[in-house]
């Protein structure tokens, strides 16, 4: 550019006033048009990530306050335990969760054997039901006092199941909320892999162990990934679950700084820490992530046959995992549901699943919207900013739900004031209206909506694309018929994910929600608040029985995509 | 085929949803709150003073104003007072429920333009902090001061007890006679070992007791204390007072510490739970007690109907209602209680004045945190 000749500067120049001309005219202008499209595309980017970061810096800027007596007892009593325990439910979570979730992924979706159809969609309803709830029903079942020892001790067995409220409780419990995100992803990739080559490696008498170390398991990472690191952030962001099981981690920490030192400051120092961590894990995911092709082809959709004790084997892993991590704990919300019904069930009830069904719609909609766009501009300009600006959009879901809360409110209570101030407006008009707890709950689930839809994404191959572009002049076309199709089943993915997720989401609600507009997760937190746990079956319940719909879209969806 | 179906549906039924709320939300925006700020004359509150003229948007009310409480109390608890009180004067109320911390940095910040009037949380130390945050404002009543005895108020009049929360021991008949109880602190003895069930340190109601401790024992004492109670845990502490009351009765422990209402609820559904209760500290400085309570708010457009509902709930009609739904204690004395309080037996409260729960709270949880007390 700057050896350039003055004259053809000024060709340039009159090129793009013109805007017609010879051929080489033609190519600055489209030259032109991408800088601009790049520009744009990056801008939006930039603001979205913007948008999604406020009530993170927001927390953050309260570096600047530090209180040293607070800290150096939580750094002398609390933070050791606090990282052990941290780190033993993040183990736990990866290591059961992701071995769990891709043994179930690929022997439902590679074989046949009794109760195969039933389980791939069964082993998917644990979703919907939320970590806080499994918890203290777990809890209420096998502790000393629950019905289970209370049974044996009747039968004059003197038990000798331990004490589950602690880490190691609080970790298979985590473990059994957590492991569908891995199922879910892994069954993705799974179904749509490319079966060519596991059927090319058939032939070549591969052991059906090999193919599944050697090729499918290779081609899935990525999918395994996501849906670990979905379970690592929920884990790491996880109160309700921990606190029932009265396990002090990296969020119990922060509420302890906030809720018992009163220091807010110290709280957020240490939601600093916890997101400094994750941004780590998340840059070096995305690194590895891009180090690996994304080879797909499509292929036939048969599945293995298996000997009969193999068989058996799959039904037994699948029967007890449907039987601890949805069926028991449902029932046992039944129960508790049926012996409090006419006690807590009234018409308000209409509201409170009408208020969870549209937030949660409402959410789920605008975050997809954000997450094709996202993941869109990070395709088309896969630079180290787009990486650094997507990853710091999707880091809401590690922040304890309340301390992002209070990270939305700010804000939003500063330009309600400041709007107050200017005499545009003479009350609140933000705070307390949906729309903030529409942001507050997308900048926490962004992520949940990004994962499928980005990975999805992947899928479109360069060729494809270049062949659509050849085909096609209008992009609008193009994408109605060559990138939608392909990004649909990921879109579907995350929105149902996204309204589960929203569903369940208790303290970004409470915060958030306006006088008056209660969920169900908000009737939870009533009756769990006073250790009413039986009482709170009832809208736990519900939770789960509408939160099964789109699971079970979901997996009707995934099935038909192999 | 039917995928497309069903990918095309789904969007397009939540699309009318959100359609819908978004036409809602429209319509809430414009109707939101409506009181009218009544020039306040208290001396004492000065601060809305100032902000008063800002908040005369208000639509025509009706006859009575609205007055908007921050609650961190159980909302089925406190709602059946609260729809008393509109019955009666008319005056609508708008309950906000979360947890106090949440509570209290919403109020941070709205700053001067909250819509909060009141501040409604249990245990005094939450209430101490929300003074100390400058979130709440001084009131005096005659009222207040005839119905609330001086120690479950704030000295300086900017929160008021209205219900009282005893704290106390917990056993199990067949295996320990009461006569083998005593203090908090005799808890501690190695006789205990092995039998004792808590509930967890981050529960404000302990952090308040081991405060109380502090004032009572000294600080070096109560350590010693903790220490003790942890080396004679059962198993792991609990989660919340009815699992560790549900243990005893389940006999994986012989005693236990927890708020009187966990038990009179338990006792509601199961009559023959097989768990009494024990008072403490008769002999010495009496059991712990603890309040749920209230407090104006700081920036309140509608300090003088709060204050009015905070009389009206020391009230004798509002305190008998505490003590038959909730089974807590009347703040107010001569209040008849219910049978199943009564039936409880008298006993001797704790003299200290509940504010100091607040300013030893710091020290209480570190102390527990040393302890090694979860």
């Amino acid at each position: 550019m700057m050896t350039m000749p003055k004259a053809s500067d000024r060709q340039d120049d009159t090129a793009n006033d013109n805007n017609v001309g010879s051929d080489n005219n033609h190519q600055a202008v489209s030259q032109d048009h991408a800088v601009r499209k790049r520009i744009t595309s990056k801008s939006v980017l930039g603001l979205i990530s913007l948008f999604m970061l406020i009530p993170i810096l927001v927390v953050l800027l309260s570096w600047t306050q530090p209180v040293a007596d607070i800290w150096t007892h939580m750094r002398e009593y609390v933070l050791p335990q606090v990282l052990k325990n941290t780190a033993i439910l993040l183990l736990m979570v990866t290591t059961i969760s992701g071995t769990i979730g891709t043994a179930l992924a690929w022997v439902t979706s590679m074989y046949r054997f009794p109760g195969q159809r039933f389980f791939s969609w069964a082993l998917m309803l644990p979703l919907a039901m939320p970590a806080y709830v499994l918890a203290f029903v777990t809890v209420g079942i096998v502790d000393f006092s629950g019905p289970l020892q209370t049974a044996l001790r009747d039968l004059g067995i003197s038990t000798a199941i331990p004490s589950v409220r602690n880490v190691w409780g609080a970790g298979l419990v985590l473990s059994l909320a957590f492991y569908p995100y891995v199922y879910l992803l892994a069954r993705q990739a799974f179904l749509s892999q490319g079966r060519r080559a596991i059927e090319a490696g058939q032939m070549l008498g591969l052991s059906r162990s090999r193919i599944f170390f050697r090729l499918a398991l290779p081609q899935a990472l990525p999918w395994v990934i996501g849906g670990l690191l979905l379970a690592s952030m929920e884990t790491l962001a996880d109160f309700g679950a921990v606190s029932v099981f009265n396990v002090d981690t990296f969020t119990t920490a922060i509420y302890k700084a906030w809720f018992g030192f009163f220091s807010l400051t110290t709280a957020a120092q240490l939601a600093a820490l916890l997101i400094g961590v994750i941004f780590i894990v998340v840059l070096f995911e995305q690194y590895w992530q891009a180090r690996r092709g994304n080879a797909v082809t499509q292929g036939s959709n048969r599945r293995f046959d298996a000997s009969t004790p193999a068989k058996i084997a799959m039904m037994l892993l699948c029967t007890t995992m449907f039987l601890i991590a949805f069926l028991i704990p449902f029932l046992q919300l039944l129960y508790w549901t049926a012996m409090n019904f006419r006690q807590d069930f009234d018409a308000r009830y209409i509201d409170f699943v009408a208020n969870s069904l549209i937030i949660a719609s409402m959410t789920t909609l605008f975050i997809a919207f954000l997450a094709i766009i996202i993941a869109w501009v990070k395709r088309q300009y896969p630079d180290k900013t787009t990486k650094l600006l997507t990853t710091l959009a999707n880091l809401g879901y590690v922040v304890p739900g309340t301390v992002l809360a209070v990270g939305v409110f700010i804000p939003i209570a500063w330009v309600d004031n400041q709007l107050i101030a200017f005499g545009i407006t003479s009350h609140q008009v933000l705070s307390g209206s949906v729309i903030v707890m529409l942001l507050a709950l997308s900048t926490r689930f962004m992520t949940v909506s990004f994962q499928p839809v980005d990975r999805q994404l992947q899928r479109l191959t360069v060729n494809q694309e270049a062949a659509a572009k050849l085909l096609s002049d209008s992009p609008l076309q193009r994408w109605r018929q060559v990138v939608l199709p392909v990004l649909s089943p990921g879109v579907l993915t995350a929105l149902l994910m996204g309204f589960v997720e929203v569903m369940k989401e208790m303290p970004i609600t409470l915060m958030t929600r306006r006088q008056g507009w209660d969920t169900l997760a908000v009737r939870v937190f009533e009756m769990t608040s006073e250790g009413m746990w039986a009482r709170a079956a009832l809208p736990s319940l519900l939770i789960v029985l509408v939160g099964l719909l789109p699971v079970w879209i979901l997996l009707r969806q995934s099935d038909k995509t192999g | 085929m039917s995928l497309n179906a069903v990918s095309a549906r789904l969007p397009s039924t939540k699309l009318t949803l959100s359609v819908a709320v978004f036409s809602m939300m429209l319509g809430l925006v414009g109707c939101n709150k409506a009181s009218t700020p009544e020039q306040d004359t208290d001396a004492e509150t000065t601060a809305p003073v100032a902000e008063q003229g800002v908040a005369t948007d208000s639509a025509a009310t009706d006859d009575g104003q609205v007055v908007t409480i921050y609650s961190s109390r159980n909302e089925q608890l406190i709602q059946p007072l609260l729809d008393k009180y509109t019955e009666e004067t008319g005056v609508k109320i708008e309950l906000v429920t979360d947890k106090t911390g949440p509570l209290m940095a919403r109020l941070q910040a709205e700053g001067k333009n909250t819509p909060a009037d009141m501040l409604l949380t249990v245990d005094a130390g939450n209430l101490w902090q929300a003074a100390q945050q400058g979130l709440l404002q001084p009131v005096s009543s005659t009222v207040l001061e005839t119905n609330v005895p001086a120690k479950y108020r704030d000295p300086k009049g900017q929160w008021t007890g209205l219900s009282l929360r005893a704290r106390t021991i917990f056993y199990d008949p067949s295996k320990v006679d009461a006569t083998q109880l005593s203090t908090y602190a005799d808890l501690a003895d190695p006789k205990w070992k092995g039998k004792l069930c808590l509930r967890t340190s981050k529960a404000v109601y302990n952090q308040s007791l081991v405060a109380s401790m502090i004032e009572n024992l000294g600080e070096e004492k109560t350590e010693q204390v903790i220490r003790g109670w942890v080396d004679n845990l059962a198993t792991d502490v609990f989660s919340d007072d009815t699992s560790m009351l549900e243990a005893i009765a389940a006999g994986q422990c012989e005693v236990g510490l927890a708020n009187s209402y966990y038990y009179g609820r338990i006792l509601d559904e199961k009559p023959n739970f097989p768990v009494k209760i024990f008072w403490a500290n008769q002999d010495t400085t009496g059991t712990h007690v603890n309040i749920s309570g209230a407090g104006v708010i700081a920036n309140s457009d509608n300090p003088d109907g709060a204050l009015k509902l905070m009389e009206w709930l020391s009230s004798d009609k509002a305190q008998g209602v505490y003590a038959s739904a909730d089974k807590e204690y009347p703040v107010k004395e001569g209040i008849d209680e219910s049978e199943l309080l009564r039936s409880w037996g008298e006993f001797k409260q704790d003299a200290i004045n509940v504010q100091k729960f607040g300013s030893l709270q710091t020290q209480a949880i570190k102390m527990m945190d040393k302890a090694g007390y979860k």
